[in-house]
């Protein structure tokens, strides 16, 4: 699957959790979802459900670890969506 | 937020024009209820949406935390309140009352992904929306209050008890003005707990606008209803000086426990304690009861509701000629639990504001245990224009508990 597409999706996938909108328009692979786009620490299982839900993959706690900005997580659903 | 009205402006034509939000649900009967039907809030999402950010469009699913909210919102606008993301008002708190709130529909989901061993697919929301201050806490995650911020549960007095105990926090000068209300989910879950204590109508389910007839003498039960009300209470220095409307001042108010002594037990009040909580609410005031335009009672359609005239007239001390108008909202709404004295206590503003009392509804006779007490024409049958200066409310609740307010027209100058 295309990393173009995931990032699109995963985009919106996220909107709902960032308080400020206006960011979105210019998201980069480098955006720290806690850090930079100000999600609550909370949000993150519910976006990880989001995407196992979206993708149909299951994504252990450790990898949710690993998933800080949008280049990894986009990363770890690419990888995820191969191993299918 | 009522179950026949949405938002105050839509609340006062429902109560003039006495519109039903009873109706029949379906999977009530595929479930066995003897109660069939129920009350609750027709919320659509263009509603929401007046109110809503698209996070708790979609995501807040919890009704008693999504009425809460809704009520709670359109108070706040309603006194030409605001708000914003990046600012604390230490000055404003809120008493958000709940009853059952893990107990709405909606949690079905949640209990069943636990029961089934997938509770890692619950997300962070399920506490959230389960706990008992659920619905103070997303209010508040938008309104950005930064003084007290408490959610009482008191059963069926929990709104009136809501309003007393943001008025007892400003007398003490605490804080400036207190958002005050309440709120009751729905479903299955409570209604088929309150079905199985045989305290529901059983004998409407055909004809489901009929089913809560407070005073009538062919009354079996309340209708269980969901909803919520809300207002603010400010101190009048803080209101005036910020040219708030203001539709009433609360003159006095009680809550007290009936101790499960003297007949008062789970489900029932004790009287003296009844009486004690009106009259002190009264004494408070330094009303006399000449001055009662209005009693807004609690009336749940029960057994118990001869009774509760019978208190309501030692409480005042009067004659039977002397005893004031009286009615409630639930033959239109139901009883809608902890969410009740919010809904009444807004409706009793909206008569104060309008100068009207609603009909009492559904009664083809009233109970003649009541008529010994008081005439026939303190029971409106259908809304009436009158001036209100001077309300009392009273709500009762399990747990033997009881909370009565005085409520005076605000008159300008």
């Amino acid at each position: 699957m295309d990393k173009n597409k995931i990032q699109e999706e995963l985009k919106n996938i996220i909107a709902i959790y960032v308080p400020e909108k206006e960011i979105l328009d210019n998201l980069t692979l480098e955006h720290d979802l806690i850090n930079d786009l100000k999600i609550n620490s909370a949000h993150i299982v519910d976006i990880v459900l989001d995407v196992e839900e979206k993708y149909d993959i299951m994504i252990e706690d450790d990898v949710i670890m690993q998933m800080g900005t949008i280049g990894q997580a986009i990363d770890v659903i690419h990888g995820k969506v191969q191993e299918k | 937020m009522a179950p026949n009205a949405l938002g105050a402006a839509d609340f006062e034509v429902a109560l003039k024009e006495g519109r039903s939000g009873i109706r029949f649900f379906e999977e009530s009967q595929s479930l066995n209820f003897r109660c069939q039907i129920a009350a609750r809030p027709l919320i659509t999402d263009a509603y929401k949406a007046r109110y809503f950010d698209d996070y708790y469009q979609n995501k807040l699913e919890n009704k008693a935390i999504i009425y809460a909210c809704l009520a709670g919102f359109e108070a706040w606008e309603n006194a030409g309140l605001s708000y914003s993301n990046d600012q604390i008002d230490f000055d404003s708190g809120m008493v958000i009352g709940s009853g059952a709130l893990g107990m709405d529909s909606t949690t079905a989901d949640i209990w069943s992904k636990i029961i089934s061993g997938n509770n890692k697919r619950l997300g962070s929301r399920a506490i959230p929306q389960c706990m008992s201050s659920g619905a103070a806490a997303y209010l508040n995650k938008i309104l950005g209050l930064g003084n007290r911020v408490l959610s009482n549960s008191s059963a069926c007095i929990t709104g009136t008890e809501s309003v007393l105990l943001g008025y007892e926090h400003l007398k003490l000068g605490k804080a400036k003005r207190m958002l005050c209300g309440s709120t009751e989910g729905d479903g299955i879950f409570i209604w088929g707990a309150f079905d199985a204590m045989r305290i529901l109508t059983s004998d409407s389910n055909e004809d489901p606008t009929n089913g809560s007839r407070p005073m009538c003498n062919s009354r079996l039960g309340f209708i269980p209803g969901s909803g919520s009300g809300a207002m603010v209470l400010e101190t009048l220095e803080s209101a005036q000086s910020r040219g708030a409307k203001i539709y009433a001042e609360i003159l006095g108010a009680d809550v007290n426990s009936g101790g499960f002594r003297d007949g008062g037990s789970m489900t029932a009040p004790n009287s003296n304690a009844v009486i004690h909580c009106m009259k002190n609410s009264l004494h408070q005031a330094k009303v006399s009861s000449d001055e009662i335009d209005l009693i807004s009672g609690h009336l749940t359609g029960t057994k118990g509701d001869s009774t509760e005239i019978k208190n309501w007239k030692k409480a005042l001390g009067c004659t039977q000629d002397q005893f004031p108008l009286i009615n409630t909202a639930k033959s239109m709404i139901g009883h809608c639990i902890a969410g009740a004295g919010s809904i009444e206590l807004v409706a009793t503003l909206i008569q104060m504001e309008k100068s009207f009392v609603h009909g009492n509804y559904n009664i083809k006779e009233v109970d003649p245990d009541i008529t010994a007490e008081i005439p026939l024409d303190r029971i409106p049958m259908k809304t009436v224009d009158k001036e209100i200066n001077t309300a009392i409310k009273a709500n009762f609740a399990f747990g033997d508990l009881n909370c009565s307010i005085v409520l005076r027209k605000w008159q300008d100058g």
